[in-house]
């Protein structure tokens, strides 16, 4: 297909979706009664309820059960031939040596991806804030957003990039190791600190997120709150951490939160950086390899499984949290 | 320039400046180490991006034998390693920015509409088990999407009913219709719930007016909602726009390495991988892949900043 034609084809789409969805607003515009009302609120509602149950909740189930199966399973072409075999796969998680290491590397990035990202960004949201060049400064910690974990695992491969101590250095990093007359370092590919030097990208990518809710809810800290705390003599580090980290604890646990699952599920890093090699696995990637590569789909749906596992908790959590501000 | 002269201040009324929380503890952490620090903090983001844009100009043969920074004592900048990237055949980077915007487009527009609508059902049309129905909406962002895909890919290539198959050698459209629905069913959830919580601080008055001089919940959705929900649908946007944009699962799974319809994310993944020491080509790569949703966001950063607040500043 040529540009063009693709162009065109989306705009087809677009079109196409959006006059369907206008004639179903104006057929429902003629409803006044209160059936009527019915009708309209499922006209509203149905397309993305349809949506959500035909690709989210059907699937999710289905790759439950999945989880159960043996690899001779083949889901795309609809074969059944696998086994049942209760929990082996999950066994096999737990027990096979390479699979352990994928769930180890898995929790160092879930425990050290939410808490630098959340620290980093807080610190430099209390910085900058009110500082003449709050937006500059905000733009520059912002913008590893905008760029993909790929473009982002790209920049970061080239900040570790390896030469022998006698070449002349490429990567930054290895640059100023030369400089200050050490032996150049293979960032990436020594275990077990390459898992680190991953997680730095994410945590690179993270703060931004994390430093702009944080400083949205610092601002909205009372100054009447202040002015009393520091009438009463605290100040500095003390204000920080008895006045401002209480005052947005809500926001901070919003943004561990989400911090927590967006690492959870990330494998671009990793797929980008080492290919899951020298033992930098996690659990996101090693679904992607173990389905789409093995296929070993009972695997790769436990595994998948594993993360929706882990994911619950803390979705849980933040629900009753949200629960009980409203209540507030 | 024009000078403002500061108030003259009254003696004995010296009123106390307002502080906020952080810039009093940046104060009490003395106030040029704090500055030190953010500084430093600043730089240590923006120096990898750096390295990166500036060996994208640097000729091939200097990215790759020295460092960049040996930019700064001898200076040569190039395009060539653009040219190569945009329209070299091997590389061509220029089919793959179309796919993505093509991609990126319908998948940001399509789930935005529908979960506008969704959530002003949700926020305004009362009937029987919305609640229930709407935290079980809330609740299945739960699900990964590592969790729904082979199904998801199974639905898609032999659906029941003899449904015409999405992907597969069939597939209409080349294989784009797989990706945009994907996309659209995973932003659900979360845009339905973020919407919801706009649309519910519009204040009730307004709606019941609405309805009392005879206007359908049509009319008020299109003439009044809308436009009060401006901020939060472009804030909601950008957000979209840049994660279907930037992804790479959901590209690499449902347009399954078809070059024809895979995103600039997919290639470079693959140049990552394959070319891992051609810098010159991979930091210009990075660069073209960056340039569309970085001018997004800062074109449409206030709406963002707009929008967010909106949704914080509750509570």
């Amino acid at each position: 297909m040529s540009s063009t034609d693709k162009l065109v084809q989306m705009v087809i789409a677009v079109v196409l979706f959006f006059a369907v969805m206008g004639v179903i607003l104006i057929l429902t515009t003629k409803l006044r009664s209160r059936t009527g009302e019915k009708v309209q609120a499922a006209a509203f509602i149905a397309p993305s309820l349809l949506l959500i149950a035909i690709g989210l909740l059907y699937p999710a189930l289905r790759t439950i059960y999945q989880s159960f199966f043996g690899s001779a399973y083949e889901p795309l072409v609809g074969s059944e031939g696998g086994t049942f075999n209760g929990l082996d796969n999950y066994r096999q998680i737990f027990t096979n040596d390479d699979l352990l290491q994928v769930l180890q590397n898995t929790a160092v990035w879930v425990v050290l991806t939410p808490l630098l990202a959340t620290g980093i960004g807080l610190v430099y949201a209390v910085l900058i804030d009110r500082s003449r060049f709050e937006k500059v400064a905000k733009a520059l910690i912002f913008l590893p957003m905008a760029i993909s974990l790929v473009g982002a695992s790209i920049i970061w491969k080239f900040v570790y990039d390896y030469k022998g101590s006698d070449q002349s250095q490429l990567g930054v990093l290895n640059g100023l190791l030369k400089a200050a007359g050490f032996d150049t370092y293979r960032f990436l590919l020594t275990e077990p600190w390459n898992t680190l030097f991953l997680i730095v990208i994410i945590v690179w990518v993270q703060a931004g997120f994390a430093m702009t809710i944080l400083s949205a809810a610092i601002k909205a800290i009372p100054d009447d709150i202040i002015e009393a705390a520091r009438l009463d003599g605290v100040n500095g580090l003390k204000l920080f951490r008895y006045i401002t980290v209480p005052s947005i604890r809500p926001s901070l646990i919003v943004v561990l939160t989400t911090i927590s699952i967006t690492t959870l599920k990330v494998f671009d890093i990793v797929r980008t950086a080492t290919g899951g090699q020298f033992g930098t696995s996690v659990l996101a990637y090693e679904f992607y390899v173990q389905s789409f590569r093995s296929f070993n789909f009972g695997l790769g749906a436990a595994l998948a499984t594993l993360i929706f596992v882990l994911v619950t908790p803390i979705v849980v959590y933040n629900i009753r949290q949200m629960r009980r501000l409203e209540a507030r | 320039m024009t000078t403002t002269t500061p108030p003259a201040p009254v003696a004995g009324v010296t009123a106390a400046p307002r502080k906020s929380a952080s810039s009093a503890a940046r104060e009490g952490l003395t106030g040029r180490w704090a500055s030190a620090a953010a500084i430093v903090i600043a730089v240590l983001w923006t120096l990898p991006t750096f390295g990166l844009f500036i060996s994208s100009f640097r000729p091939e043969s200097e990215v790759k034998t020295n460092g960049w920074w040996n930019v700064f004592t001898d200076p040569q900048l190039t395009l060539d390693s653009y040219k190569q990237v945009i329209n070299g055949a091997d590389i061509d980077l220029a089919t793959y920015l179309i796919n993505s915007v093509v991609i990126t487009i319908p998948s940001v527009l399509i789930p935005i509409s529908l979960a506008v609508m969704a959530a002003y059902a949700f926020a305004w049309i009362p009937f029987r088990g919305r609640d229930t129905l709407f935290v079980a909406v809330f609740a299945l962002q739960i699900v990964p999407i590592q969790v729904t895909m082979i199904p998801l890919l199974r639905l898609y290539v032999d659906p029941p009913f003899n449904l015409m198959p999405l992907s597969g050698n069939d597939a209409p459209g080349g294989g784009f219709y797989t990706v945009w629905l994907s996309h659209t069913i995973f932003a659900l959830p979360l845009a339905i719930f973020l919407l919801h919580n706009f649309m519910r601080e519009i204040p009730g008055e307004l709606i019941e007016s609405a309805r009392v001089d005879g206007a359908g919940h049509v009319q008020i959705f299109s003439k009044i909602m809308l436009p009060l929900m401006t901020p939060a649908i472009a804030a909601f946007g950008i957000f979209q726009f840049l994660w279907v944009w930037n992804d790479l699962l959901v590209a690499l799974v449902f347009a399954g390495g078809n070059p024809s319809v895979s995103p600039l994310t997919v290639r470079l993944a693959a140049l990552a991988g394959q070319r891992g020491e051609d810098w010159h080509l991979l930091s210009a790569g990075a660069f073209v892949s960056l340039v569309v949703p970085l001018v997004v966001f800062l074109s449409l950063q206030r709406y963002f900043v707009r929008g967010l607040l909106a949704g914080s500043v509750k509570g």
